[in-house]
This record gives C-alpha cells, sequence and structure tokens, in this order.
C-alpha cells in the first residue's frame, strides 16, 4: 500500500502546470480545497469536477497515475461513506433490517466521496507538477515574511525537501529489510495486535539506524558542499512570476468568484 | 534433492505503466551439493532470480519445484521452504537489530518453533561455521567491523539450516583481504556442511577460484550455464554484455595467438603461471638464464 | 608547497563506555606527512580502517588534525575562516551514491555547491551546464536521482563538486558501491577531468585495477603511510601489498608467480600488454 502513495511524487513532464510558479500552484490548491468543502450542490460540484478535469487534462500527466494516489485512501473513503450513509437521519429511501439509507444520507454521502478523493487527486496534481525543491521554494518564499518573528523558514523548507528526496529511497529499504526478515522466518502478518507490534522490532530497529546513518552522511555531505544554512545563498532558479503565472491567478481568482457567487445564490 | 525452476516469467510493475520483464522463460536445474556462481551486472535478472528460489518474489508464470515438489501449490508451505533455501541478502549486516550477536543469530531458529536449547545450539554451530571469534558473541554487533558484521549476518541465515545457501555479493564493499577471507569461509562450509551454495556477484575472478559451475544472465535471461572453463570461452560475448572473463582468460588467449602454446582454459593466477611455465620449457627459451 | 600538504598529521579520537568514560584514545592517523603536487592523479590504497577515509576527511576540514597540520593550496584547515574556502578548493566525493545526492533533480544537485557559495544566478546555470557535459550526464538532469544507476549518481556528485570550480577533487571510495561497469564510468570521468581540466585529484580506494594510471600511490595501514611510489615501485612489492590486506593485478601476480619460479620477467609488469610481451620475448 506504501507504493501506491503518490503524494509527494513528482512526474516529470513539460506542461504549462510544471512551469507555473509554485506559488501559484500552492494558492491554487488551498482554495481548490477551501471550494471543495464550501460546495454543498451539485452545480458546484461539477464546476469544481470541470476545474479539475482541465487541470488534469493541461498537466500531462496520466490520469491513470493520479487515481493510484487514491487506492491508499479506499479504506477510508469507505469508512465515510458507509457512516455517511446509514447514520444521517433524513427521509428513508430504503430499509435493510435497522440499517436505513436516507435521502440526506446518499446525498452527504456521495459529497464526502466526492471531497475526499477530489482532494486526494487536487493535491497530488500540486505533487506531481511541482519537483519538491521548487515546491519548497515556493514555501519558503511563501512563507518569508514569517522569517521576521524568528520562524526558521529556509531550515524547515530544506528539512522538507530532503525529507521528500529520501521518502523513495527509505521506502526501498523497508520492502528490502523485511523480505531479510522473511527470509530469517520473520513473520509479519500473522498473530494479534501485540505480535503484530513485536514482530515490527527486526524491520525497524535496522531501518531506523540506516536512516540515522544516511542523515549523518548528508549532513557530511552538505557541509563537504559548503552548505551553511541560508545566509548568503543565491538560488539557480530563483521564482519570478512570469506572464502565464498572471494569467493563472486570473483563472484562479475567477474561479473563486464563481463559486463564491454560486455559494451565495443557491 | 533440488531446485527446478521451469519456464520463470517474471514481470514487475504490471498495470503501472512501467511495465518490465525481469525475467524470460528462466529454466534452471540446481542439484544437490552445487556451488554455483550466478553472475550478471546490475539489473540483468540475478537479484530478482534468487528471490524466486525461496519464495520471496512469485513468478509471473511458470513453476519452480523444491524437492519435486511445487512452491506455488496452495498448500506448500513456503515458511519451510525459506527456512531450507537460506537467502543472504547484500549488505547483510544491514539487517542486524538484538543487542548482542548471539541473540541476533538466534532470530532466524527462534522463528522456526525450536526448543530454546536447539536454537542455542544451531546460533553457536553457526557461529563457529563463520568463523567468528568467541569474544564477539555478548558484543553489541553494531560495534564490530564491516567484515566481522557480515559474518553475523550471514550465520543469522546458517542457523535456520538451510540446504541452499544463496549469497547475494557476500563480498560488497569489503577490501581484498576481507573479500578473500569471507569468499574461503564460504567455500569450506560448502565443503564441510554439504550445502549447495549460490554465490550472487559481478566479479567473474571471484568467482573463477571457488565455484563448479556458472550461471550467467543477461537481460533477465540465461545467456550460458555450464561450467567456469567452458563460459570464459565465450570471453567476446561475455564483453558484449558488460562482463569480462578473469584477467588470466585473456592473458591466455594473447600468448597463444602470439604462438606460445598455453592453456587457454587456466582461470586463476596459478593455473595461468603454471602453463605458462610449462609452455616455455616446452619451447626451449626460459629456464635457462 | 604543493595544492595538500602535511605535517605530523596525528588524528585521535575517544572511545567511550556506556557510562559516557572515555575508554581509549584511537588514533585513526599516526604521523602522516605527504605534499601533493598540483594536477597530479594521486592514489591511496589501504585496507577497510587503514585510516584513509579518515585521511581524506581532513583534507576537506570536515575533520581538523589532533596534531600537526594540514594546508590546502596554501591554507591551514584548522582556522576557521578557512573552511569555505578549503572546501571550495578540495572538494569531495563520497561512497555511498545516495546519500550525498540533495536535489531531487539532477540539475538542481549540481547547482547545490554554487548556492552555497553565493555565485550569481546567471553563473550557476553555467557552471551547472559546463559540469554535466564533463561528466556526460547533460541528457539526464532533468531526471531524478533515484532513478539512475550507481555509475550514473557518482557522476552526479562529481558535477556537483565540479560546478565550486574546485582546484583539487578527493573521492572516498566511489566505486566501492558500484558493480564493475559503473566503476568503469565513474574513474574514466575522474581521469577526464584530471587531463582536461588539470583537476588535482586523490582517489582513495582498495580496487587495485583503478590505480594503475595514477601518478602516485600511498598505501596507508594503521594511519601511517607506509608505502608511496608509482604504481609500478608499489605493485611489484607482491608480498608487502599481500600483507597490507591489498592486492595486486592479475598480472601483476602471474609475472611474481614466474619470478618464483625462475623465469627472468620484470617484477613491475601492470597490464595485461605488457605481460604478453614480455613472455613472448622469453620464448
Amino acid at each position: 500500500m506504501i507504493r501506491d502513495i503518490t503524494l509527494g511524487q513528482y512526474y516529470p513532464a513539460n506542461s504549462v502546470l510544471h512551469r507555473l510558479d509554485p506559488r501559484v500552484k500552492l494558492v491554487g490548491t488551498l482554495i481548490f480545497l477551501i471550494t471543495l468543502f464550501l460546495g454543498n450542490n451539485i452545480i458546484m460540484y461539477a464546476i469544481a469536477t470541470l476545474f479539475l478535469a482541465i487541470v488534469i487534462k493541461i498537466s500531462k500527466v496520466p490520469f491513470k497515475f493520479m487515481v493510484k494516489g487514491l487506492k491508499a485512501i479506499v479504506l477510508l473513503l469507505m469508512i465515510s461513506v458507509v457512516f455517511n450513509l446509514f447514520l444521517t437521519p433524513g427521509d428513508i429511501l430504503v430499509k435493510i433490517g435497522i440499517l436505513k439509507i436516507t435521502k440526506q444520507g446518499l446525498k452527504i454521502a456521495i459529497f464526502m466521496a466526492v471531497r475526499l478523493a477530489y482532494l486526494i487527486v487536487g493535491s497530488s496534481i500540486m505533487t506531481l507538477t511541482t519537483t519538491p525543491n521548487d515546491l519548497t521554494d515556493g514555501m519558503e518564499k511563501g512563507l518569508s515574511p514569517l522569517k521576521y518573528i524568528k520562524v526558521p523558514v529556509h531550515e524547515i523548507s530544506m528539512m522538507m525537501s530532503i525529507a521528500l528526496r529520501f521518502i523513495p529511497i527509505l521506502i526501498e529499504e523497508t520492502d528490502k529489510i523485511m523480505k531479510a526478515q522473511i527470509a530469517r522466518g520473520a513473520d509479519f502478518e500473522t498473530g494479534g495486535m501485540v505480535k503484530k507490534i513485536k514482530a515490527m522490532v527486526p524491520l525497524l530497529v535496522p531501518l531506523f539506524i540506516s536512516a540515522f546513518r544516511r542523515a549523518n552522511d548528508l549532513a557530511m555531505a552538505m557541509e563537504a558542499r559548503c552548505y551553511t544554512g541560508g545566509e548568503g545563498r543565491t538560488k539557480m532558479k530563483p521564482l519570478k512570476y512570469e506572464k502565464r503565472d498572471h494569467i493563472a491567478y486570473l483563472i484562479l481568482l475567477l474561479y473563486t468568484g464563481t463559486m463564491i457567487g454560486l455559494k451565495i445564490v443557491l | 534433492m533440488s531446485i527446478k525452476v521451469e519456464n520463470v516469467n517474471y514481470i514487475y510493475g504490471i498495470g503501472s505503466g512501467f511495465e518490465k520483464q525481469a525475467l524470460k522463460d528462466v529454466n534452471l536445474t540446481i542439484n544437490d551439493g552445487e556451488f554455483i556462481g550466478l553472475i550478471g551486472h546490475t539489473g540483468s535478472g540475478k537479484s530478482t532470480l534468487t528471490q524466486h528460489l525461496n519464495g520471496l518474489v512469485k513468478a509471473t508464470s511458470g513453476a519452480i519445484y523444491y524437492n519435486g515438489q511445487n512452491i506455488y501449490d496452495e498448500k506448500y508451505n513456503m515458511r519451510e521452504l525459506r527456512s531450507k533455501v537460506g537467502l543472504v541478502f547484500q549488505y547483510p549486516e544491514h539487517q542486524l537489530f538484538e543487542e548482542t550477536v548471539f541473540k541476533d543469530v538466534c532470530f532466524g531458529p527462534s522463528n522456526l518453533g525450536l526448543s530454546k536449547d536447539e536454537i542455542e545450539e544451531r546460533a553457536y554451530q553457526a557461529l563457529k561455521n563463520v568463523g567468528l571469534d568467541k569474544t564477539f558473541y555478548e558484543q553489541s554487533p553494531f560495534e564490530l567491523s564491516g567484515g566481522q558484521k557480515r559474518r553475523v549476518a550471514i550465520a543469522g541465515v546458517l542457523a535456520m539450516k538451510p540446504d541452499v545457501l544463496i549469497l547475494d555479493e557476500p563480498t560488497a564493499g569489503l577490501d581484498p583481504r576481507g573479500r578473500d577471507e569471507i569468499l574461503d569461509q564460504i567455500a569450506l562450509l560448502h565443503k564441510t556442511e554439504h550445502i549447495t551454495i549460490i554465490l550472487v556477484s559481478h566479479s567473474m575472478e571471484d568467482v573463477a577460484k571457488y565455484v563448479g559451475r556458472i550461471i550467467v544472465m543477461n537481460r533477465g535471461e540465461v545467456l550460458f550455464d555450464d561450467i567456469p572453463k567452458k563460459v570464459f570461452k565465450n570471453y567476446k560475448k561475455l564483453e558484449e554484455v558488460g562482463l569480462a572473463a578473469p584477467q588470466s582468460t585473456y592473458i591466455m588467449n594473447a600468448l597463444k595467438e602470439r604462438g606460445l602454446d598455453v592453456d587457454t582454459d587456466a582461470m586463476t593466477v596459478e593455473e595461468a603461471a603454471t602453463s605458462i611455465i610449462k609452455a616455455l620449457k616446452e619451447n626451449g627459451g626460459a629456464g635457462d638464464d | 608547497m604543493g595544492i595538500v600538504k602535511t605535517a605530523k598529521l596525528v588524528y585521535e579520537y575517544l572511545k567511550h563506555d556506556e557510562e559516557g568514560n572515555v575508554e581509549a584514545v584511537n588514533r585513526a592517523i599516526d604521523g602522516v606527512d605527504i605534499d601533493i603536487e598540483e594536477g597530479q592523479f594521486i592514489a591511496v590504497l589501504g585496507h577497510n580502517g587503514s585510516g584513509k577515509s579518515t585521511f581524506a576527511k581532513h583534507i576537506n576540514a570536515l575533520i581538523v588534525p589532533t596534531e600537526g597540520t594540514m594546508w590546502v593550496d596554501g591554507l591551514k584547515t584548522d582556522e576557521e575562516q578557512n573552511t569555505i574556502k578549503v572546501r571550495q578548493t578540495a572538494g569531495m566525493v563520497f561512497q555511498n551514491p545516495d546519500n550525498q545526492i540533495i536535489g531531487t533533480i539532477v540539475e538542481e544537485d549540481v547547482g547545490f555547491g554554487p548556492e552555497n557559495l553565493g555565485v550569481p544566478t546567471q553563473e550557476i546555470w553555467e557552471r551547472v551546464n559546463k559540469s554535466l557535459e564533463s561528466v556526460h550526464m547533460t541528457e539526464y538532469r532533468h531526471h531524478s536521482p533515484n532513478k539512475l544507476s550507481g555509475g550514473q549518481k557518482q557522476r552526479v556528485a562529481i558535477a556537483g563538486v565540479i560546478a565550486m570550480h574546485p582546484k583539487c577533487i578527493v573521492l572516498d571510495e566511489p566505486t566501492a558501491m558500484l558493480d564493475p561497469n559503473g566503476r568503469k564510468e565513474v574513474i574514466k570521468a575522474v581521469h577526464e577531468l584530471n587531463k582536461k581540466e588539470k583537476i588535482t585529484v586523490i582517489l582513495i580506494t582498495h580496487y587495485m585495477d583503478e590505480v594503475i594510471d595514477a601518478d602516485k600511490v600511498y598505501v596507508m595501514d594503521e594511519g601511517k603511510v607506509v608505502m608511496e611510489g608509482t604504481p609500478r615501485e608499489i605493485f611489484s612489492q607482491v608480498d608487502k601489498m599481500k600483507d597490507l590486506r591489498l592486492d595486486v593485478p592479475q598480472a601483476t601476480e602471474i609475472a611474481y608467480e614466474l619470478r618464483k619460479s625462475g623465469i627472468n620477467i620484470r617484477a613491475d609488469i601492470l597490464s595485461i600488454d605488457e605481460l604478453v610481451n614480455e613472455v613472448c620475448q622469453l620464448k
């Protein structure tokens, strides 16, 4: 399951979306997520769907790839649907024993499922089209005012960027250690809770040791390349708004306006 | 007792858009007591193949028989297979986790549901078989040197008492002496404990000295499967696929081309030297000065 | 004074027991005196634990001497104001390809060093382009490092160092975790840098075949330099090398065996061709 998480992965392609300033994408994602939770009627969801569909289309990232990210939250999705479906009071549509499905329940369940799915797909688009470096650059720049209240913005974004780079490596490593321990007869699957937790020790101890070793190596490699923190650093890819970014902001504004308008009118 | 691999194909990433065939119609028989070198460069499928042999990875199609039983049968006891076909991964020291060397080696057998005495007996035996000094048994495995850690990790698999031991590049990262010591130890195990050994490597030099049979993998297929001398005869083909025969093979072939009657089958330094001396003597040139 | 020079270099570290008390003092480097000329290709050999890695870290000021002095391009490495300049002058490539790449895109990683040095944006790009070109990795510039082979990752790491415009590059067992093809790629790239860009190379390794073309070889054992000379001078001493847990190329070893059997052949043979030529003259 851990391999299915597309959140945080980058998909190299040459699209307008890839070239957009990461700040635009961050703001865009945020707006999209807010409108999702604002939405409570079909028309608003239709517009959100259309918006999402267009964005996916121009991102040039295969649709299959995005849906893969949903697999990881299928369980969460099911639980929320089931709860909403059966536990919302209102006009009864179907009744099976003590379980009853109401009209309101059906509506909320569908909306909830759509929301969650869109939330994941929406944020995946951002990470799939933005290199982690760009993303952290965007955050660093976007949050830079916080520097004045002593928030280590550069350090935080550097940490995030490194974490993102090492996630795939550590996932692979987990897989390898797990296989090595299974080859020694370890059993990660059967048994009760206590046994399962105990079974994780042979996996977690080597994993932590390896993570620390890597951290140590990396710190040394960074020092060797004259890293001394954010002070006095220049940027290979400084963030600069281009014409396309202004257009993107305009589209976002339009989208937000429409959604707010619909929310008020309907 | 044998392992039989029949028409095994393995494709990974099915449905992800990044499908790749890692094994292509592999057919092999591994007999009891053999010492095999499994060679190929990174991505040739050799590691994937070893993980099939103990059931860690399941073939997309084809079958694997261990002692005549199909390991993909529903009722087949996969855990027992894993104890019978021991797999030592690359950099096995990365799997160590216990407080002491001894406890770590006990981990394998304790998963087999044995009695405490039996577990400890096996751990002792395994540590002895990898040539680790008793003074280390109660030490933390993390305080040992690289070569010692690797011995502990190999003992961890040996303690399962496997009939077949697969080692994935057991000498990676070791210095020349460390490399020779580990390989000698493995050869000794093969001789005294009669364990079937499959040594995965990308060094022909390492393998030539020890094994009785070499399997060369290339792009997921078995390219050669023969005794070393016969495999090295194809040194030009080996080069085409990014591998090489031992230096001796090249030296002997070059000498032969220049008209010296040497044995081109010589693989090791000793064999090469002996053959050159003999050829020179027959020529009547050397030894006089 | 050469590009890298040491005088009576000593490095000690303390070993602590479980309570944190000092248990022992270990001497990793024990009185090393060397002087490396600019533009040379230097190899440092030694078994695991011989002190060669600790020595390498001194050149990059990642470690400073306990006693004695180390100069890089005339700068004392233990003076704090020199640290950055030293690291820029003598760049370092490490053993594990995964643990030294910081960027998530090849070209961004190569730009990391220049960014730290405060190089203007335009120039960073020029340096990145040139560095990637020099290790033949330009076509992979937009790739994720995770998708590269070991040899390619190491070449990216080398490019990352080159982009800082060093005079000297120290490689600490850069090929230990690579397969034979990866090893060849990396060694070829390093030789090219040495020849074309005149960058001093200090290669730390225990693969003998990587050392054959070096200008000079140092062999370390127990923190000391125990042998120094040209590859020919070093490898002709087969017994001594084996005592030091090291190896010699197979061609050299065969020549050595032949000599032992009374055949009059040169002891300092390094390559297959040399051996074949020499043997043929005997027939």
